[in-house]
């Protein structure tokens, strides 16, 4: 299996707390990968090191794109230049752009793969027209396949909360990323909402050809959907293994 | 019907008028004959004016809420959107539009020189507020300096003439430019920034280019300013003032067509996309792509740049700038028309600019109680109307063609 990202010895300090410790983690392509632990244990801080939200004190985090042989290493790159390389995310606490439409939520995610500047929105030559129009399109095909499209003109605050689960996950997977890293993504959600996320990210899987990995607390969810499980606790990889092998064994919590 | 404890109500708070306009309503000391004189017919007047105006208000404020509860069934929509639907009716809108152009047109032969020009005031202050639409409205950056990019320019033609003789036309697009260069200048320190801290430092900013106009004599005259600034010349002609106080109001209406042009251009585009995400949810926008920093940047400095062209025409229809002109409190005024009118809708921001500035002129009947009047008038404003005068609706999309393309 050839692997879409690569994390080696990552390391995170805030001042003297050591949240990250040695951490190694990869994804495969077409893989589903979970990542668990309790509260604390430093998943979203793992997240954020990765996204470049936070630069990581050490280690090194490579990416292997679908169009480049050699692995790229991505630490200390902005947020915006990560997802440009192909990876995006969502959040633990939703958050998409309150009062924009649904669509133009979609649209934002596309907003990395046009070009058009200052000069081009005022004049509106033909190519910004049609670039506009594409990424109407483009938006609105993703929305389809989310199963959003009736809400398209809605406003974001105004979605049922599933949805909003789904539209952050629409408005990630419109940037075209090949590894999709979901925090939470059925947090608050009751077993039917959860049970429709499931078949969801497998179809994100098997049909856009994206890997995930995900932050997950519901433990059904993580067993049927994941090909391989991290452990982690105070910033440490304490397991790893298949949803299989991880079942039988308990990992308590070490004081 | 009328309750008992509405009518409690009321007592209470023309007791409380009549209180507090107690010491200036009432009392009158004459230093000279050491005489203090009791106007009591003033206090009753206060106090049945309040008394009805308590009503008056509870029954607004009643059918506010009832407003509001509507809007929450879901059937407010509707009724809010009458205006924006006329403007989406192409049978309402083109007749209007072409009454009012009319209207504009032929406004400075229908009234005095006067009204013209406080229109062209009204009209750079309309400028003014879509400049600084697209820095707060849109990208959501609390800029209380924004009077600088406006001392830029009008300090730009008057010494760039004064200097090198550089006509206005020269001068305009000049203006501008260094606008733009002064909001990059401004821009980078501040794109750490947000909200409260954002607002303390841009509002230094526009501090420091006052001062710096006011004391730097060398280079800026101090405070006694720049005199005998031209007005723009119409090929070669020189005009009477009446007549380039017209020709002026002209420029400004093509000016404001243009801002306006590229305002709403702007705000439908991949860019203005950004500035609303940016305001909207800032880590998200990073996480989606966006650039903050370049996206940050060019807010600031696409909204100085029609700051500093205000600025040129500020400085050529007044013929004279010196740095009093350029005060907090004009950054406020501006500000307050985005506000009021607003945040991120053209059309509102213009019916901001024009009542912002249009009120305390036609309020001078008023005299000494103008600026009570008008305060008066904006607190009320906001109470019943806190969206703005007319809020900003979201673009919405047509999908017809994208489907029957998916079915076939």
């Amino acid at each position: 299996m050839e692997p879409v990202l690569k994390v080696q010895n990552l390391g995170m300090n805030f001042g003297g707390l050591r949240a990250l410790d040695d951490l190694d983690l990869d994804v495969c392509k077409d893989e589903i990968v979970a990542l668990i632990g309790p509260n604390g244990a430093g998943k979203t801080t793992f997240f954020n090191c990765i996204t470049g939200i936070y630069p990581p004190t050490d280690g090194d985090v490579f990416i292997f794109a679908r169009d480049r042989d050699m692995p790229e290493r991505i630490n200390g790159l902005k947020p915006n230049k990560v997802t440009e390389k192909g990876l995006a995310r969502t959040f633990q606490n939703i958050r998409l752009f309150p009062s924009m439409t649904v669509l133009e939520n979609v649209m934002i995610g596309r907003h990395c793969r046009m070009h058009a500047g200052v000069l081009g929105a005022v004049l509106k030559g033909r190519s910004t027209v049609m670039e506009e129009k594409k990424a109407v399109e483009d938006s609105y095909t993703i929305l389809e396949k989310m199963g959003l499209a009736q809400f398209v003109d809605e406003f974001a605050k105004n979605l049922p909360y599933g949805a909003q689960r789904r539209l952050e996950i629409a408005r990630a997977m419109a940037t075209e990323p090949f590894l999709l890293l979901l925090d939470e993504p059925a947090a608050g959600m009751n077993p039917n909402e959860t049970q429709e996320l499931d078949e969801l990210i497998k179809q994100i899987r098997d049909k856009e050809g994206i890997s995930i990995l995900l932050i997950e607390h519901d433990m059904k969810l993580v067993m049927s959907l994941s090909d391989r499980i991290f452990v982690v606790d105070y910033g440490k990889k304490i397991a790893q293994g298949t949803p299989e092998g991880k079942k039988s064994r308990r990992a308590p919590r070490k004081r | 019907m009328i309750k008992f404890d509405e009518i409690k109500r009321a007592v209470l708070v023309s007791i409380w008028f009549m209180f507090l306009t107690f010491p200036i309503m009432v009392i009158r000391v004459n230093p000279v004959e050491h005489i203090v004189e009791w106007r009591w017919k003033n206090m009753v007047l206060v106090g049945i004016g309040s008394f009805l105006l308590s009503f008056v208000w509870n029954y607004l404020m009643k059918r506010k809420e009832l407003g509001s509860k509507e809007a929450e069934a879901g059937e407010e929509t509707i009724k809010i959107s009458l205006f924006h639907r006329a403007l989406n009716e192409k049978k309402i809108y083109l007749p209007a539009l072409v009454i009012f152009g009319i209207f504009t047109i032929s406004f400075p032969f229908i009234f005095s020189m006067y009204q013209t020009t406080i229109m062209v005031t009204a009209l750079i202050y309309v400028m003014l507020g879509l400049g600084l639409n697209i820095v707060v409205g849109l990208a959501g950056l609390l800029d209380l300096g924004y009077v600088a990019f406006y001392a830029v320019g009008a300090y730009s033609y008057a010494l760039l003439n004064y200097h090198f003789g550089l006509s206005f036309w020269i001068a305009l697009p000049i203006g501008g430019a260094l606008g733009a260069i002064f909001g990059i200048l401004l821009g980078f320190p501040v794109l750490r920034l947000r909200g409260d801290y954002l607002a303390i430092v841009t509002l230094g900013f526009g501090e420091i280019i006052r001062i710096i106009l006011e004391n730097w004599n060398e280079f800026s005259f101090g405070p006694s300013g720049i005199a005998n600034i031209p007005r723009p010349p119409l090929f070669g002609m020189d005009l009477s003032v009446h007549g380039s106080t017209t020709y002026i109001y002209y420029i400004m209406i093509v000016l404001c067509v243009f801002t306006i042009f590229v305002v709403n251009r702007l705000q439908d585009s991949r860019i203005g996309r950004a500035w609303i995400a940016l305001r909207e949810d800032e880590i998200a926008c990073q996480a989606m792509g966006i650039d903050k920093a370049r996206t940050k940047l060019t807010a600031f400095s696409l909204g100085a740049t029609w700051a500093g062209m205000a600025g040129v025409m500020f400085a050529a229809k007044t013929t004279f700038v010196n740095p009093a002109s350029f005060t907090l409190w004009e950054s406020i005024i501006v500000l307050c028309i985005v506000v009021l009118g607003g945040m991120g809708s053209i059309i509102g921001v213009i019916a901001g600019a024009l009542v912002l500035v249009l009120t305390p002129e036609y309020l001078r009947a008023f005299s000494e109680y103008r600026m009570l009047a008008f305060g008066t008038l904006l607190v009320v404003m906001m109470i019943f109307r806190p969206g703005g005068i007319i809020p900003n609706v979201r673009r919405t999309y047509k999908f017809e063609s994208v489907k029957n393309a998916d079915k076939s």
